[in-house]
């Protein structure tokens, strides 16, 4: 069995504006990833889940924690070591359009992945093979070789980066927000294809914030807030009984074609107050519900003053950023996430923070 | 009629000829009204959007008249449109998170916008400003902030009350909600709602590829293909009986909340759209069109079904001339 398992994963990023101080990226996240699995990672813009699939895919260090994929930590590899663990742990990104050379075709991607994983391998032999992955995308060969990256739509781009992590012999496959950029009428074909691959026995970490996408596909869903975990389980657990405050919020928030938000009128002075309340608020203030959405996100917007409050309570105990930095033992017991406890098997839900 | 669209084309120039991205669309607009403009990534939804307030210097409008409260909009003329934006269109730019310059604090950006629109009374649309950024829970130091302080949510909603501080009558929105998290594209999209329920402004068009935004906020619905208008009517309509088989196409791909692909597998639509430098003839959806028969190499009239619903199909158009025709004979 091939696991990638991340044991109290923890990143501090070191702000670079004016105010500095030190962001808590990731707060102590342990989950792990099985063949054959699609876990949803759902949060919003902040919440850690593309750092994440960076720490996975071995592009950011963790502050502390390990992940370890097949009980080796992957922190220890470099060189060859390294190279094997990207011939089983490929990603793909959000964005397709910037992630080929324009003035390259497109399947020079593929060249590249030859030159470094196949050297060896006849032109036929490639050829047979590259078909191979492109027929497992619903690609038409003719449709994309030799074209350049403007001549091809977003689905297409999309669908050759995922075949040219079939390439290689990949076993996990991070996919952080790979359809948001692309039409509905090809969004759909990417997702079939997530589960396609999951029936191969690939497992599938599935980064998004639209929650409608991320119960399509999964079977666990991991909710992140300010870099942990408050809810996780089995995806129809969670969406049928959300339990945590968070994760009802971002339930209602998702529009529905055939279900209309209640719109509810708003006041200045709400609004205002609503301010005013945020700016003595601690960190525990931002459980509080709100009746409008607006009244929501401008509640969101506090976290990056929940932030400085964290840094703050950091520099209160370690005197100061760089004292922090350096401590990685100390960070831990300053970044304590909300424990977890159980609600039901196969679903933990954190406590109020 | 706030708004009334007639028969607009708009081309880009490019070496191998003009390529036609808005051909012949008509629609209005009446006051209040706040119309979704949805369609595929090179539809020319964003092109149609940009017309109506600025024809960069790569577009030009071969034809087609626009009117906003019975008065001419002089689209085609740049130094003519000066004195029409903000005031009486106003247009929210895609990527609207990275429109603001970082050189410059907001508080900055807005008085140079109104000193280049030779505002007279400066000090009431301040204040009015400082009412509208408290209305939506922004405080009033965001003015003194530069955009990178700003959260994506944040800059987004500080875009749009810029666009509609001097009450336009139009507000072009385009994906104002594509790049936010859930919760913020809520708050956005409510966000449209309270200006136009406030009177700020007249009436929007709100450009986005995602139909499920639309049901929340939109009024009434345009389906674009291909350059073209495929289907326009009241959102419930869109929604739930739409008529032109792309929309059809289109809503069946849309995963809803609580869809499982255990339960349901979706599909896509097969094929991509035709390229706009040499479209096809006829129908342009012809090809992905699993109803297309030999009339669709002829092109659709964009034609009232019902009333207040627009859709160019032959096949609509000839199962809606069987009913009335039976409902005739049954008459006589």
């Amino acid at each position: 069995m091939t696991t990638l398992k991340l044991d109290q994963v923890s990143k501090l990023y070191r702000a670079t504006t004016r105010a500095g101080g030190l962001t808590p990226a990731l707060r102590k996240v342990s989950f792990d990833l099985n063949p054959g699995e699609v876990i949803s990672l759902i949060g919003e813009s902040g919440s850690g889940k593309t750092t994440i699939g960076k720490i996975l895919l071995r592009l950011v260090q963790p502050t502390s924690g390990t992940v370890t994929f097949d009980g080796k930590d992957i922190a220890s590899y470099s060189g060859r070591g390294l190279k094997e663990y990207y011939r089983h742990v490929q990603g793909v990104f959000q964005d397709p359009f910037s992630s080929y050379n324009p003035i390259y075709r497109a399947d020079r991607v593929y060249d590249l992945v030859r030159s470094s994983y196949f050297p060896h391998v006849s032109d036929q032999e490639w050829s047979a093979k590259v078909e191979q992955a492109l027929d497992a995308v619903a690609l038409n060969p003719g449709d994309v070789l030799g074209k350049y990256p403007h001549q091809l739509s977003g689905g297409q781009q999309q669908r050759l980066l995922i075949a040219r992590a079939l390439l290689l012999d990949v076993k996990v496959l991070i996919a952080d927000e790979i359809i948001s950029m692309l039409d509905a009428s090809t969004r759909v074909d990417v997702l079939n294809l997530l589960v396609k691959l999951k029936r191969q026995g690939m497992a599938v970490l599935f980064i998004t914030h639209d929650l409608s996408l991320g119960n399509y596909v999964s079977d666990r869903t991991i909710i992140l807030r300010h870099g942990a975990i408050v809810e996780t389980g089995a995806t129809e657990k969670i969406f049928g009984n959300p339990q945590h405050d968070y994760t009802k919020m971002l339930l209602t928030a998702v529009p529905e074609l055939h279900k209309k938000w209640h719109h509810a009128p708003l006041e200045p002075a709400v609004a205002a107050a609503n301010g005013a309340a945020a700016n003595g608020a601690a960190v525990g203030s931002l459980n509080g519900k709100s009746a409008t959405a607006l009244a929501e996100a401008s509640m969101l917007d506090e976290i990056t003053h929940a932030e400085q409050v964290v840094k703050r309570d950091l520099r209160a105990m370690f005197g100061g950023g760089r004292a922090v930095a350096s401590g990685k033992s100390q960070v831990a017991v300053a970044l304590e996430p909300p424990a977890l406890h159980e609600f039901e098997p196969d679903h933990l839900v954190a406590e109020p923070e | 009629m706030s708004v009334n669209v007639q028969n607009l084309s708009v081309a880009y120039r490019s070496r191998r000829g003009d390529v036609t991205a808005v051909d012949n669309v008509s629609f209005s607009l009446t006051d209040g009204e706040i119309m979704g403009l949805a369609g595929e990534s090179g539809s020319g939804k964003s092109t149609l959007g940009n017309s109506l307030v600025y024809l960069d210097p790569r577009m030009k409008a071969t034809g087609g008249k626009v009117t906003v409260d019975g008065k001419d909009l002089p689209i085609a003329d740049n130094n003519a449109m000066r004195r029409k934006r903000m005031t009486e269109v106003s247009l929210v730019p895609q990527y609207a998170m990275s429109a603001l310059t970082p050189t410059r604090k907001i508080g900055r950006l807005i008085s140079d916008l109104l000193k280049s629109h030779h505002i007279k009374n400066r000090d009431e649309v301040l204040a009015e400003l400082n009412r509208r950024l408290a209305l939506i829970g922004l405080k009033e130091d965001v003015l003194s902030k530069y955009s990178f302080e700003l959260s994506g949510g944040m800059r987004q909603r500080v875009t749009i009350i810029m666009s509609s501080l001097l009450n336009p009558s139009l507000l072009v929105a385009d994906e104002v909600t594509s790049a936010l998290d859930v919760s913020t594209q809520r708050a956005v999209g409510e966000m449209l709602l309270e200006f136009r329920d406030r009177g700020y402004i007249k009436s929007a068009i709100a450009i986005t590829h995602d139909l499920s935004i639309l049901a929340q906020i939109a009024d009434s619905i345009a389906i674009m293909y291909a350059g073209r208008l495929a289907e326009r009517a009241p959102t419930s309509v869109i929604v739930d009986n739409p008529l032109h088989p792309y929309t059809q196409a289109l809503l069946a791909s849309l995963p809803e909340v609580g869809v499982r692909h255990e339960q349901v597998t979706l599909t896509g639509i097969p094929g991509r759209p035709p390229s706009l430098v040499n479209p096809p003839s006829g129908c342009r959806f012809r090809a992905r069109c699993p109803f297309a028969f030999d009339k669709c190499t002829q092109t659709p009239p964009f034609e009232e079904i019902k009333p207040g619903h627009m859709v160019a199909c032959w096949k609509v158009s000839q199962e809606q001339h069987t009913v009335t025709a039976g409902v005739g004979q049954e008459q006589a």
